[in-house]
């Protein structure tokens, strides 16, 4: 069986310091979701409150209809994989990955079975007689995973599963991970501060920060809309850039501060009047053009990083502000540090934000956060 | 809504205040009390008065021997452990490996075997003195006193300052070492600058061991002291009596004595709390090849220093097995020294050992690891005063733990006084803050994580202290009980004021021996307790598989 995980106004402080003030969330029966967030955000936190091993300060905590705000953690039935694997050190695999069949009633042989199918998928059955010691970490991180899966729980949690492997185990296990997911279709919790493990997992991510939700979506709605400032900067890499907004004749127009203006079409009615915004623009939505009369932003390349596929310049604008810019690297045309340039934006991708950076100006935003 | 914050644990750490307040806290208020009466039962500042101010100092001076004597024996330990462990962790030292296991041996020796034995050797009509003068008619300078005291303890207390500092050196990368050669500090400046800087809270911690033990030593100035009488002597006297027991006064030394330690503890505290920086090395100091002259300097001086410091135990062995008459040696061997001791309740004092030893050590252990529990994993006001507590024998000289324990319960209702219970209470007490600390030690080491994971997959909180924690405590636990039970096995200084000859252990057996001048059975008795001592590090070396003892 799988959970629905419903959190209305969780609270959570240590003293008097106030670590989530107010965080509602629903996490679907089934879906892989994400906490995502700069660390010290408060993800672990939360995590770890749906665990029970965190007090909770105020608000409910359901799996589907039960609350379980003062549910022994033990008897929450909720498997969990943690960063340091947390296998035994004096377990052999297999006592391991039957441990939490042994707290249950279950005859030998159903522990026997089920102990087997798990270290199977995880393929760690050759180990099984070892002691976790001799294991590399993405054999201990296997075992973590199976002695979860084993109890067959209701929700699986993972508490920055990955952070302690090395960069190509990581992205080998995070595809383990996914496709075990997928199979057996628990509603999965998943607390990481790196955004493009978040990406390659997730169905839907939560981004934190300071205790508050600022984005709940999918993968690719977080990246191309998202919904302030900071999540805009905390996913993926943004230029940004103070602008205004000029709205002439029904036209809203962007315009930087070296003057260099262009149409918007996507601003939301609410947000259609003349003001100061932010702009965020992603190294890949700045256009580079070499012919130094067109219409766009005046800039000088400072620097330029070949890295097979993809060239990054790195550029001063006319207005004194740095910006990098990232293009499909072609045969011929390297341009050389020193080389006056023109910029232009991809007005359909580009991000707008109020002054003050707390809302995202332009359509297709889908925060399904209820805050 | 609020989840419980406390829970079954919380009967425990009620448990554990009753017992720490009913033997150690009562006990120790009593022995203040005590202190502040006079025979007649007339609240007084008399006794303290009298210490301070009876003629010419006769009682200030004691302790500004004790306190000339330990602060000696630390200069000199430390002088002569630091070299031993810079030349062991950073040179290869040919049976580098027997060096560290004697030296533990001698530092774990019952501690007036030692000074027993030099009085043999130099004594008056010690073994050395009169081969020399009659060879050479060179007059030994005399052993006893302030020098005596100073050689025995310092060749027992050097090796706790080589342990201490192996693990100190262990820890220094050695990328901290070439950054520093790179910058142009090597050799005699390195050492200084870089790696005693860098060892310097160990050093401290060392240097406060030895001060603590030193101070609180009974059997060693008792024995080769004489006329140059010590402060945990001069409470035992004034207890027992010479002129009359006056027990408020025998209280009133033991609140100086504890005040002494007291001051000492925090003035250590203070010192290391100016050196807080944490290593762990990712590159251990590679060993280098001792060669040349120097090499051959340092080896004479390891195995000079360490054989010095085991000379007195090898002799003691062989005197087992001379034949005596009375104390008078007599040509030949055999095993008439260990038939007399068999009549003089060998048999007793070793059963006696290994019940209360065994009953002391259980307690003990199950006691360290619910506190170490209790403060690292559950830590809050209660159980920080539980542990603070439970400390508190660390400053108290055995003298002053029996007879604190003494004033308690030598009467009725409880009149423990002579019983197994009494003495196995104070190996308890004596020895708890040590189990504790490297019970604490241990659990630090091993993630909360491991025990959530064992919650989560729905095993109950007992169950995972059971079946989780306490088995991968279980080396750490293990390994410090060994060296506990080492220490409870030649404990002296406060069954000499509880025993009764019931109650007679190893240890004491041999004291007595000793100040009976039964030199033969005395040898024998002593032989017997080393190899008790020596078997018990040996199994500890092979259950803890490594170097770091932790003390």
């Amino acid at each position: 069986m799988s959970d629905r995980i419903s959190i209305r106004h969780a609270l959570k402080k240590y003293g008097d310091n106030v670590i989530i003030p107010d965080l509602n969330l629903e996490i679907k029966k089934g879906e892989f979701f994400t906490l995502l967030g700069p660390s010290g955000c408060g993800k672990t936190t939360l995590l770890r409150m749906i665990a029970g091993f965190n007090s909770i300060e105020g608000g409910e905590f359901y799996f589907n209809d039960t609350l379980i705000n003062n549910l022994d953690p033990a008897k929450r039935n909720i498997g969990m994989v943690f960063q340091n694997y947390a296998i035994f050190p004096h377990m052999t695999v297999r006592k391991n990955v039957e441990f939490g069949l042994k707290n249950r009633k279950l005859s030998k042989e159903q522990i026997k079975a089920q102990t087997d199918k798990f270290m199977k998928l995880m393929h760690v059955d050759e180990y099984a007689d070892r002691l976790p010691e001799r294991l590399s970490g993405g054999q201990q991180q296997r075992v973590a995973l199976a002695r979860a899966l084993c109890i067959e729980p209701d929700v699986l949690l993972f508490d920055e599963p990955l952070s302690n492997l090395d960069a190509k185990l990581r992205v080998e296990m995070r595809t383990v991970i996914k496709n075990i997911q997928h199979n057996v279709g628990i509603t999965t919790v998943y607390v990481t501060h790196d955004q493009e493990e978040a990406m390659a997992v997730s169905d839907r991510i939560a981004v934190m920060n300071a205790g508050v939700i600022q984005h709940v979506g999918t993968p690719k709605n977080i990246y191309q809309r998202p919904a302030n400032l900071f999540v805009s900067t905390f996913i993926g890499r943004s230029n940004v850039m103070n602008a205004r907004l000029e709205v002439e004749g029904g036209r809203c127009m962007l315009v930087t501060p070296s003057g260099y203006r262009t149409e918007m079409t996507n601003v939301l009615p609410q947000h259609q009047k003349t003001q100061d915004i932010v702009m965020s623009v992603r190294p890949e939505e700045l256009l580079l053009n070499r012919d130094t009369g067109a219409d766009g932003i005046s800039a000088v390349v400072e620097d330029c990083v070949f890295l097979g596929l993809m060239t990054h310049y790195f550029v001063k604008l006319e207005s004194g502000e740095d910006a990098e810019i990232i293009q499909e690297s072609s045969i011929d045309s390297i341009i050389e540090p020193g080389t006056r340039i023109k910029l232009t934006i991809n007005t359909e991708k580009v991000n707008i934000f109020t002054a003050d950076g707390s809302a995202n100006m332009l359509t297709g935003v889908k925060n399904d956060c209820a805050c | 809504m609020k989840t419980r914050k406390y829970d079954e644990w919380i009967f425990v750490s009620i448990l554990l205040l009753v017992l720490f307040v009913v033997f150690l806290v009562i006990p120790l208020a009593g022995l203040l009390r005590q202190s502040m009466y006079n025979s007649d039962g007339v609240l007084t500042w008399e006794n303290f008065k009298r210490f301070f101010t009876y003629t010419n100092g006769y009682y200030l001076k004691p302790l500004g021997n004790s306190v000339k004597v330990t602060v000696a024996t630390t200069l000199v330990s430390l002088l002569l452990g630091i070299p031993l462990a810079y030349f062991y962790s950073f040179y290869q030292i040919r049976g580098a490996k027997v060096l560290f296991v004697v030296s533990i041996l001698c530092s774990m020796s019952a501690p007036f075997i030692g000074a027993y034995s030099w009085v043999l050797l130099l004594g008056r009509s010690g073994a050395i003195t009169k081969f020399l003068s009659a060879l050479l008619g060179v007059k030994m300078p005399s052993i006893y006193g302030f020098g005596g005291i100073l050689l025995v303890q310092s060749l027992k207390f050097f090796p706790l300052v080589f342990i201490y500092m192996n693990g100190a050196f262990k820890n220094i990368d050695n990328t901290l070492m070439e950054a520093s050669a790179n910058m142009g500090c090597t050799g005699f400046r390195r050492l200084i600058r870089i790696v005693l800087a860098l060892s310097m809270p160990t050093i401290l911690a060392a240097a406060l061991m030895v001060f603590m033990q030193a101070f609180a030593d009974f059997g060693t100035p008792m024995l080769i002291g004489e006329g140059y009488q010590t402060f945990p002597v001069m409470i035992y006297n004034a207890y027992l009596g010479e002129g009359g027991a006056n027990r408020n006064f025998a209280a009133a030394l033991a609140v100086v004595a504890i005040v002494i330690t007291a001051i000492v503890f925090i003035f250590q505290k203070w010192a290391t709390s100016r050196f807080k920086f944490s290593m762990n090395a990712l590159h251990p100091v590679e060993k280098k090849k001792a060669k040349g002259a120097g090499g051959v300097l340092m080896h004479l001086y390891c195995y000079g220093l360490v054989g010095l410091a085991f000379m007195p135990q090898l002799y003691i062995i062989y005197l087992s097995f001379c034949n005596y008459k009375g104390s008078i040696r007599q040509p030949g061997y055999g095993f008439g020294n260990y038939k007399q001791a068999a009549k003089k309740l060998l048999e007793r004092s070793i059963n006696n050992t290994a019940i209360m030893g065994v009953m002391a050590l259980i307690i003990i252990v199950i006691i360290a690891v619910l506190i170490a529990y209790l403060v690292v994993r559950r830590s809050s006001v209660l159980n920080n005063t539980i542990d603070t507590i439970s400390m508190l024998p660390y400053i108290m000289p055995g003298a002053v733990v029996g007879l604190s324990l003494l004033l308690a319960f030598g009467k009725k209702p409880f009149a423990l006084t002579g019983t197994f219970a009494i003495m196995v209470i104070s190996f308890v007490i004596r020895r708890l803050p040590y189990t504790i600390r490297s019970a604490t030690a241990t659990l630090m080491q091993i993630s909360p994580s491991i025990e959530e994971a064992s919650i989560s997959l729905g095993a109950s909180k007992a169950k995972t202290f059971a079946k989780i924690t306490v088995p991968m405590m279980a080396n750490g636990i293990l390994s410090g009980a060994i060296l506990s039970w080492v220490a409870i096995v030649t404990e002296l200084s406060s069954s000499i004021i509880l025993y009764s000859n019931k109650s007679i252990t190893l240890t004491m057996s041999t004291y007595l021996a000793i100040l009976r001048g039964n030199d033969g059975i005395a040898a024998a008795f002593a032989a017997i307790l080393t190899v008790v001592t020596t078997l018990s590090l040996v199994l500890y070396l092979k259950v803890s598989k490594s170097e770091d003892v932790r003390l």
